[in-house]
C-alpha cells in the first residue's frame, strides 16, 4: 500500500494523471466522449493493426528520446535533435546512394554515416559552449536551423531524384535497407534502438562514467572539484547524443520509403516527442524507454481518436506538453552553470 | 545598390517582432527570470490576434485580444517558475511545445482547417507611414524602457529584486511582485509580437508561424545584455539580415540559403561578443 501511495504521490504520476484529465476537459469541451477517444487511442495503437505503426514510432521516438536523455542526466540540454536528426539521414542517403560495396556493407557504412553526421554537429555545439561561451542550450538549437536549410537544399537542386515533382533523392538501391520484420514496416532499427538503451542503463549504473555523469547532473561544481573535465564531458555526451539523432535519421532513410524526403524525418515531432519523454524520466535510462512507449502510444492511438470522434490529433500534443508543464513545475533539475552563463 | 534605404526600410519591419518579445525577454533577465518561452507566448499571440480580427472584424480588437491571452499563458512560468519555484527552462520549452500543439488544435476546431488560415476578408492592421502601429509603440516601448530601468523607482527595484532578491526583500520590495509584473509584461509584449507577426508582416495563422524567432529574440537578450538599447541594436542586426536574406533570394540565391543567414548571423554576433567579453573579464592565463 505504501508503494503505492508514494507512486501516486510523484511528480510524475501526478503530471500524467493532470495531463490525462486536462485532455479528458478537452474532449468534453469539443463534444467528443473521453472514454470512447481514449479506447480509440488505446486501440488504435495496442490493437492488431497498430501495433507495427506504434513499434516504428517506438523507434524515432526512443531514440531521440535516448539522444537527449544523455546530456540531460549531466543536466545539459540539447535543442539541436532536428538538425541532427536530418544530417544524419542525409549522410545516410548519400552513402548509400554511391557506395560501390555489396548492399549489407553500405547498411553498415550508411549507418555509421549517420551517426558520424549527427555526432559532428552536435559537437560543433558543445565546442560553441567550450570555446566561446554560447549556452549549449542556444548553440545546438540555433545550429539546428542552417542543418535543416542545407539537407532541405540539397534534397531539392544537387541531390534530387530528376524528373520528380517531391523534394526528394533518388531511391536507394536493391538491398540498401534495413532488414524488416516479416511484412510489417518495424525494421531492425527498433532492436539497435533499443540496444543503445540497454547499453544506456549499463554506463549509467555500473560504470565510473555513468556515475560521473550522474554526479555531474546533480551538481556539476561538486564534480568539478571531483575532478571531472567539464569541457570533455559535455564534448563526449554531446557527440553521444548527436551520434544516436544521426542514427534515427539513418534508420529512416534505410526504412521505407527508402530515400531521403524534405521534411519526412522532422514533421512528425519526434525530437520534441523524445526530449518530452526524457524530461518525463528525469533522463534515468528504463525510465526514457517507458515514457518513449507512452508518447509513442499517444502519438499513434491520436490518429484513431481523430478518426473516430473526429477530434482533432493535434490534442495528443497539447497533453504531452501539459504533462511537461505540471512536472516542471515541481520538479528542479540542477543546472547552475547554465542559468549563470545565461543572465550575463 | 544592394544597401539602399528599402533595404533599412524591410529590415526595421521585420525586426518588430522580435524587439517586442526582445524587450519582454530582458524585462524578466533583469527581474531575474529565464523566460525562453517568448516563442509560444508569440505564437498564443499570433493566433488569438488572428481569430480575434476574423470575429470581430477589428485589427485593434485582435491586438488587444493578443496582448491580454500571452500574458495569461506567461502565467504559466509565473506561478511555475516564481510560486512554485519550478524550473523555468523545462518550464519554458513547455509552453513552447504547448503552444504549437495547442494553436494547431484550435485551428482545426475553430477555421476546421489544417496549417494555413488565410482569408482575404480577414483585416490587418494598418500601416501608417510604411510602418504598423505597432512598430512604432515598439520604438517607443524601448525609450519607456530605458527610462523606467535606468530612472524610475520600479525599474531600480526590479533590477535589485534580479541581482539580489534576499537584499530586495528585506528592504521590503517583494521578489515575487516584481517577478509576476515582469513576466506577465513579457507576456504583454510577446502577445502585441505575434499581433504583428500575424496581423502586419502578414495577414494570416500558420501553424508554427514563429519560426524560431522568439528564439532569435532570447538571443537578442542575451546579445544586448538584457538593455533596452542593447537589445534593439540586436533586433537591427537579425532585421538586416532577414532583410539582406530576402535581396540576395531575389538576386538567386536558393530559399534555403537565406533562411538559414538570420540564425548563421546571429551565432556569430554572439560569438564575437562573447569572446569579447570574456578576454575582458577573464584575467590571462585563468582557466574559466
Amino acid at each position: 500500500m505504501n508503494r503505492i501511495a508514494g507512486a501516486l504521490r510523484s511528480p510524475v504520476t501526478f503530471s500524467v494523471l493532470a495531463g490525462v484529465v486536462i485532455g479528458a476537459l478537452f474532449l468534453v469541451g469539443t463534444g467528443a466522449d473521453p472514454f470512447t477517444a481514449y479506447g480509440a487511442v488505446l486501440s488504435g495503437s495496442l490493437g492488431a493493426d497498430g501495433i507495427g505503426s506504434t513499434l516504428t514510432t517506438v523507434t524515432s521516438v526512443l531514440g531521440l528520446a535516448l539522444a537527449l536523455a544523455i546530456p540531460l542526466r549531466a543536466g545539459l540540454i540539447n535543442l539541436g535533435g532536428d538538425g541532427q536528426l536530418v544530417l544524419g539521414g542525409m549522410a545516410a542517403a548519400v552513402t548509400g546512394l554511391y557506395t560501390p560495396l555489396p548492399a549489407p556493407l553500405t547498411v553498415l557504412l550508411a549507418l555509421l554515416a549517420g551517426m558520424a553526421a549527427g555526432a559532428g554537429y552536435a559537437a560543433l555545439a558543445a565546442l560553441c559552449e567550450n570555446h566561446f561561451g554560447v549556452p549549449l542550450l542556444v548553440s545546438s538549437l540555433l545550429l539546428s536551423y542552417p542543418a535543416s536549410s542545407l539537407a532541405s537544399y540539397l534534397a531539392r537542386y544537387p541531390l534530387k531524384e530528376p524528373g520528380s515533382s517531391l523534394p526528394q533523392t533518388r531511391q536507394l538501391p536493391d538491398g540498401v535497407a534495413l532488414p524488416a520484420f516479416g511484412s510489417s514496416t518495424v525494421t531492425v532499427g527498433l532492436l539497435l534502438v533499443v540496444l543503445a538503451a540497454a547499453t544506456y542503463w549499463f554506463t549509467d549504473r555500473r560504470t565510473a562514467i555513468g556515475y560521473e555523469i550522474r554526479m555531474t547532473g546533480l551538481n556539476s561544481r561538486f564534480a568539478a572539484y571531483a575532478g571531472v573535465e567539464r569541457r570533455g564531458l559535455t564534448l563526449r555526451l554531446m557527440a553521444t547524443s548527436g551520434a544516436l539523432a544521426g542514427l534515427v535519421g539513418a534508420i529512416g532513410v534505410l526504412s521505407f520509403p527508402y530515400r531521403f524526403l524534405d521534411g519526412a524525418l522532422t514533421a512528425p515531432g519526434y525530437t520534441w516527442t523524445g526530449l518530452t519523454a526524457a524530461l518525463l524520466a528525469g533522463a534515468a535510462p528504463l525510465g526514457t524507454v517507458l515514457a518513449s512507449f507512452f508518447f509513442a502510444v499517444l502519438q499513434v492511438g491520436g490518429l484513431s481518436m481523430e478518426r473516430t470522434t473526429e477530434v482533432p490529433r493535434e490534442l495528443t500534443q497539447v497533453l504531452q506538453a501539459i504533462v511537461i508543464v505540471f512536472l516542471a513545475a515541481r520538479l528542479r533539475f540542477p543546472r547552475g552553470r547554465l542559468r549563470k552563463k545565461a543572465a550575463v | 545598390m544592394f544597401f539602399d534605404s528599402d533595404l533599412l526600410m524591410s529590415a526595421l519591419r521585420a525586426l518588430t517582432p522580435i524587439l517586442l518579445a526582445a524587450l519582454g525577454g530582458a524585462l524578466c533577465e533583469r527581474a531575474g527570470v529565464f523566460n525562453i518561452g517568448l516563442e509560444g507566448m508569440m505564437l498564443m499571440g499570433c493566433f488569438t490576434a488572428v481569430t480575434t480580427s476574423w470575429f470581430t472584424g477589428s485589427p485593434w480588437l485582435g491586438v488587444l485580444a493578443a496582448a491580454l491571452a500571452a500574458a495569461a499563458y506567461s502565467l504559466i512560468l509565473a506561478v511555475g517558475a516564481v510560486t512554485l519555484r519550478g524550473d523555468a527552462v523545462v518550464l519554458g520549452i513547455a509552453m513552447n511545445l504547448l503552444s504549437v500543439g495547442l494553436t494547431s488544435f484550435l485551428l482545426r476546431t475553430v477555421f476546421g482547417v489544417q496549417g494555413t488560415f488565410d482569408d482575404p476578408s480577414l483585416a490587418g492592421l494598418p500601416l501608417v507611414g510604411g510602418f504598423s502601429p505597432l512598430a512604432y509603440l515598439a520604438w517607443a516601448a524601448v525609450a519607456v524602457a530605458t527610462l523606467m530601468l535606468s530612472r524610475h523607482v520600479w525599474g531600480l527595484r526590479l533590477r535589485g529584486v534580479g541581482e539580489a532578491p534576499r537584499a530586495a526583500a528585506t528592504l521590503g520590495v517583494s521578489p515575487a511582485k516584481y517577478q509576476y509584473a515582469a513576466v506577465l509584461l513579457s507576456g504583454v509584449l510577446c502577445g502585441l509580437a505575434g499581433a504583428q507577426l500575424a496581423l502586419g508582416n502578414v495577414t494570416l495563422f500558420s501553424e508554427n508561424m514563429t519560426a524560431g524567432r522568439g528564439w532569435i529574440a532570447v538571443v537578442a537578450v542575451m546579445l544586448g545584455r538584457a538593455l533596452p538599447l542593447g537589445v534593439l541594436l540586436a533586433a537591427l542586426l537579425f532585421g538586416l539580415a532577414e532583410a539582406a536574406g530576402f535581396r540576395l533570394q531575389g538576386l538567386g540565391l536558393p530559399q534555403q540559403a537565406t533562411d538559414a543567414a538570420p540564425y548563421v548571423v546571429t551565432l556569430g554576433a554572439l560569438f564575437l561578443t562573447t569572446a569579447r567579453r570574456r578576454r575582458r573579464t577573464t584575467p590571462a592565463g585563468a582557466v574559466s
